[in-house]
């Protein structure tokens, strides 16, 4: 196991690398137009020449690109990133929108995870039945449904109309955690409305796959109780493919849904942040954000992989069994 | 003795969308304490749905089940799913074909035996543990204390059957039903999961009823044989009956085409030509009759399993032909087959 | 299971039966089975899939909404998308009534209160008959989910036939760049592309592409999904390659650009109209977030996504505003949705391609599938 995750996390660094570099192509390299444009984009819409100017020797535009590579990175990391339109350090603005950020996101994910597999089992045991209708309905409106048109409903008649919830903003969970609960409760439901539909039905195909396996024979020729075949056995084993899939859309609901559900919900955490500096087209909060964004989600995805390795024995051993049994 | 196992009339059918499919039409066969029963026949004869019957494993919306199985005074066709559950493991165990797909792979191999064991006994978890050790060690798994607590895909295919089989034998049960334990094996695993299986039936007194389409297999372990075909038994009889003197030209089409070292090599291999039936349309009449040479117009009746031979009561067959046209009929260049391969 | 001497072969086990039944031989035997082609099969399927069909007739509807644009305009709003009204009145029904008052409230949907004029109300300060900006920006909206849906299919699947036949370092140069961008959540790709080209536009070599330009947008949105196409069209092209068809024009001697386009491609076609459908769903969604965001479309043009956003500014006041263009965006996507579930149910009955119409990906195991064969 433990080389497992020392592979895996030797991995994670090339990737982050690779992410970086991404990062400073789409801001600095790809728009085109050489260093006075790229100055002229991070200083902001309404820049000085002589604001562009200072930029242009601070970013390093007149030098290599491996240089102005390494430039921007150390202004990321050792807080030095400052928003020329609004004068605030990024790094600062960022570290204290994380609570708010995580409240929203994390707590979401585990509500849609928990529900997700609570009626996906429950559809999968009543294949055909009312839930399972009502899951695929639901699940097919989750995945094309803007989130804002979800938000900005119930923000209208919900908060305003039928002021059963706070007006938005955000009350820190050591202040007053019910309050927190009470204004983060809007903003959980517009997103795990997005994926519980979908999470549902992907745990009910697994286990209806799952159900046809001979293990789960096995399991009911040896005598347990169908509860025990359904929760040990083909529960168990359905869920982790739904692993996998969790770690992709906790880093899109990061790097996207939540943007919205802040700005909407006057959230001020991280994505309210990349949120208004996108309004004002002003870049260095969103190269910022984008990085640290990245950097977040292949973290969070190898942890994915090592609970996926902790889930599937096959996986964690790395015997050439596991291929044999995945072919 | 008084047979552990009557299976009279059992009758198995599922709801398909093109109709319903008769799996099982009509099978009756007894199991005598400690001995083994082979029941052969091809992929959909009806020989698995028959054994997964007796442990209810077919039941559901789409399944009909007729007919009675009954085993100490209950008829495992109808009993509740509460009592079923009782029996299965600790009465009627089973193994299954495929030792790669029957463990659950996320479990320990132990842990899958001690399950076994605590659905059916209140015993500590360390006390199972230490039993599977044992049970293990019975069946000839090196270093059982370490391979308990390996996951299945550390284990070679023949190491996987000798844990179900473990697992089988976890409860003492009075039966076991082996439903084609060795087909997924290597040849030479198979020899030695077929010793293990003979070595558990004569030691611990266990009736074995063997589910194979492998004569092979069948003449090394087996004292009665019933010969499936298309859901029903066209041939039942001692293994010294089927072998030597067989009524049904299915039975002489199965013995023809194996391999036999002991013989001269056929130019060809034989086989019995065409494709087993569909059991959604099944021929009337007989059922081999479409791949048969030997067919004639009575076939278009259904023959009853009866005995045929005055001096074989319990040799019973499902063919129209007479003992001396049998006789005659199935020899194929001097030994037992259905037709001469065609050249 | 290649050590395997021998097996049964295993039955075929009908999906969505209950668990524990032994497997059912699928068809029978011997019943001459008609010949048709794929095609025809399945159409004859989606002809029996009535909620895709009507979904179908639906997105259809919703097209001709849009394309009727500017007859609504000159015939019935004598309007334009940008044309203000600020300082009108209507008539509605003997009354006379503000465009948008003093207090600047817009109108509300008024519906043919006014022959027409005003359908849905005005937008807010600038009395823009929101009716016709609807119709409108519903066309900007969908041009850039279909055009960007057709960027990423073709270079999904140029690059995925390109990987998969070369294999080697092609392959593996091609796909850890799609890897490092499949890392990236695509709507926060999106904003950082969006946001560093609403400033100053594209200048590559001899293109440039003007800022406020709806090709920057499409351009984006074709670029983020294509590691999306790519990644399952490769496999399938990697399980195609194996095929004894492709072997066999491999040894006639074809080039490798008629093995790829004549003989691998014309098997594709069933999964990339699928994927196709569902990757303009999936655009229409990321274009609705990037524009609600400000890094989408850029003024003067406007889509559903920024007139959502606009109408948000006066949420309280006026929900329909942000409320009516989210609608649409949510039926036409539904619409794609249901229609493209449908399409992949009739191409491929056996659900081979059960992939996550959001984010095109596909599940674990029909993923290694795909790869494994």
């Amino acid at each position: 196991m433990l080389r497992f995750i020392v592979r895996r996390l030797a991995g994670m660094v090339l990737v982050l690398f690779a992410c970086s570099v991404l990062v400073f192509v789409i801001f600095m390299v790809a728009p085109g137009g050489g260093s006075d444009a790229a100055a002229r984009r991070i200083a902001g819409k309404n820049a000085t020449p002589q604001l562009i100017a200072n930029v242009r020797k601070d970013f390093g535009f007149d030098k290599s690109l491996p240089v102005q590579y390494t430039t921007m990175m150390k202004k990321v990391f050792t807080g030095s990133l400052v928003s020329y339109s609004s004068q605030l350090n990024v790094d600062d603005e960022i570290r204290k929108g994380i609570p708010a950020t995580f409240s929203v996101i994390i707590g979401a994910a585990v509500l849609w995870l928990f529900f997700g597999i609570v009626f996906g089992y429950l559809s999968a045991v009543r294949a055909g039945g009312f839930t399972d209708r009502a899951l695929t309905v639901i699940a097919l409106v989750g995945i094309s449904i803007p989130v804002f048109l979800l938000a900005a409903f119930l923000l209208y008649y919900l908060t305003f109309k039928l002021t059963w919830f706070p007006n938005g903003d955000y009350v820190p969970l050591t202040q007053d955690p019910i309050s927190w609960a009470k204004h983060l409760i809007l903003p959980w439901f517009a997103l795990v409305v997005l994926y519980i539909g979908f999470y549902s039905r992907v745990l009910r195909s697994n286990m209806l796959d799952v159900m046809n396996e001979d293990y789960v024979r096995t399991a009911r020729a040896k005598g347990l109780s169908e509860h025990q075949v359904r929760i040990k056995h083909v529960l168990r084993n359905a869920l982790i493919p739904i692993v996998t899939i969790f770690g992709l859309d906790f880093g899109a609901v990061l790097g996207g849904g939540d943007l919205v559900i802040e700005s909407i919900f006057n959230i001020h955490g991280v994505g309210y942040f990349a949120a208004q500096a996108i309004s004002n087209q002003d870049l260095p909060p969103i190269m910022a954000v984008t990085l640290l964004g990245a950097f977040f989600i292949v973290f969070f995805n190898a942890l994915v992989d090592i609970a996926y390795a902790y889930l599937d024995p096959r996986i964690r051993l790395g015997t050439d069994a596991a291929g044999a049994a995945a072919a | 003795m008084a047979p552990l196992l009557t299976v009279s009339d059992l009758r198995v059918g599922f709801n398909t969308e093109d109709g319903l499919l008769q799996a099982v039409d009509g099978v009756s066969f007894d199991l005598a304490p400690g001995e083994v029963l082979a029941i052969v026949g091809e992929s959909g004869s009806g020989k698995s749905v028959t054994a997964q019957t007796l442990m209810g494993l077919t039941r559901g919306q789409n399944a009909q089940i007729e007919g009675t199985a009954s085993y100490q005074g209950r008829n495992l066709v109808n009993v509740s799913e509460q009592e079923m559950r009782g029996l299965r493991g600790a009465e009627i165990a089973m193994i299954f074909q495929d030792p790669m797909t029957s463990l659950n792979p996320v479990y320990r191999v132990g842990a899958q035996i001690v399950e076994a064991i605590q659905a059916h006994e209140d015993v500590s978890k360390s006390e199972a543990e230490q039993r599977v050790v044992e049970l293990l060690r019975s069946v000839g798994i090196p270093n059982p204390e370490e391979r308990v607590r390996n996951y299945p895909h550390e284990f070679s295919g023949g190491m996987r059957q000798r844990a179900m089989i473990a697992m089988g034998l976890s409860l003492e049960p009075k039966v076991l039903i082996a439903d084609e334990p060795t087909t997924a094996l290597d040849v030479t695993i198979q020899a030695q999961i077929i010793r293990l299986l003979e070595q558990i039936n004569r030691d611990r007194g266990l009736s074995v009823i063997l589910i194979t389409h492998d004569l092979g297999v069948v003449a090394e372990i087996a004292d009665r044989v019933v010969v499936m075909y298309g859901g029903r038994i066209v041939e039942h009889g001692t293994l010294d009956e089927i072998f030597y003197d067989p009524q049904h030209p299915y039975t002489w089409g199965l013995l023809g085409s194996l391999t036999r070292l002991d013989q001269p090599r056929p130019k060809r291999l034989p086989q019995i030509r065409g494709l087993p039936p569909s059991l959604l349309s099944p021929p009337r009449g007989c059922h081999f009759k479409p791949r048969c040479p030997h067919a004639f117009s009575r076939c278009d009746q259904v023959p009853p399993l009866e005995a045929r031979l005055p001096d074989a009561p319990s040799h019973l067959d499902r063919c129209w032909l007479s003992p001396d046209q049998k006789r005659a009929l199935r020899l194929v260049e001097g030994r037992i087959g259905l037709e001469a391969p065609a050249a | 299971m290649a050590t395997e001497p021998y097996s049964e072969p295993v039955l075929q086990q009908h999906p969505g039966r209950e668990p524990g039944d032994p497997g059912i031989p699928s068809a029978p035997e011997g019943v001459p089975i008609e010949g048709r082609s794929p095609w025809y099969m399945a159409y004859r399927r989606l002809r029996r899939n009535k909620t895709a069909l009507a979904f179908l007739g639906l997105f259809i509807l919703i097209v001709i909404f849009v394309i009727a644009a500017p007859l609504w305009a000159t015939k019935v709003a004598h309007s334009g998308p940008d044309s203000t009204h600020t300082l009108q009145k209507l008539t509605i029904g003997g009354e006379k009534k503000d465009v948008v008052t003093p207090e600047g409230q817009p109108i509300a949907p008024v519906w043919f209160g006014a022959g027409g004029k005003f359908f849905l109300g005005a937008d807010s300060r600038l009395g823009r008959d929101e009716m016709v900006r609807l119709m409108y920006g519903g066309r900007v909206s969908l041009f850039i989910g279909i055009v960007s849906g057709i960027i990423t299919t073709v270079f999904g699947v140029i690059l995925a036939l390109i990987a998969a036949y070369y294999g080697g370092w092609v392959d593996s140069i091609l796909s850890r760049i799609a890897d490092v961008i499949w890392a990236f959540p695509v709507v926060l790709l999106g904003l950082a592309i969006g946001t560093a080209l609403a400033i100053s536009g594209l200048h590559l070599g001899p293109i440039t592409i003007a800022s406020s330009s709806v090709w920057i947008p499409i351009l984006i949105i074709g670029g983020v999904y294509t590691p999306y196409m790519y990644r399952p069209i490769r496999g399938e092209v990697l399980a195609l390659r194996e095929k004894e068809f492709v072997e066999a024009a491999v040894a006639q001697g074809a080039g490798p650009g008629r093995i790829m386009f004549g003989e691998m491609l014309p098997n594709l076609w069933s999964i990339i109209i699928v994927f196709f459908t569902l990757n303009v769903a999936n655009n229409m969604i990321l274009e609705s977030y990037l524009s609600f965001l400000g890094a989408g479309v850029q003024p003067p043009s406007s889509s559903w996504g920024t007139m959502a956003s606009d109408g948000f500014n006066y949420v309280y006041s006026d929900p329909l505003l942000t409320l009516i263009p989210a609608v649409m965006i949510l039926l036409t996507v539904l619409s794609l949705n249901v229609f493209g579930d449908g399409l992949r149910d009739a191409l491929d009955p056996k659900a081979k391609l059960r992939l996550e119409a959001r984010t095109g990906k596909v599940e674990p195991e029909a993923a290694v599938e795909t790869e494994g064969v």
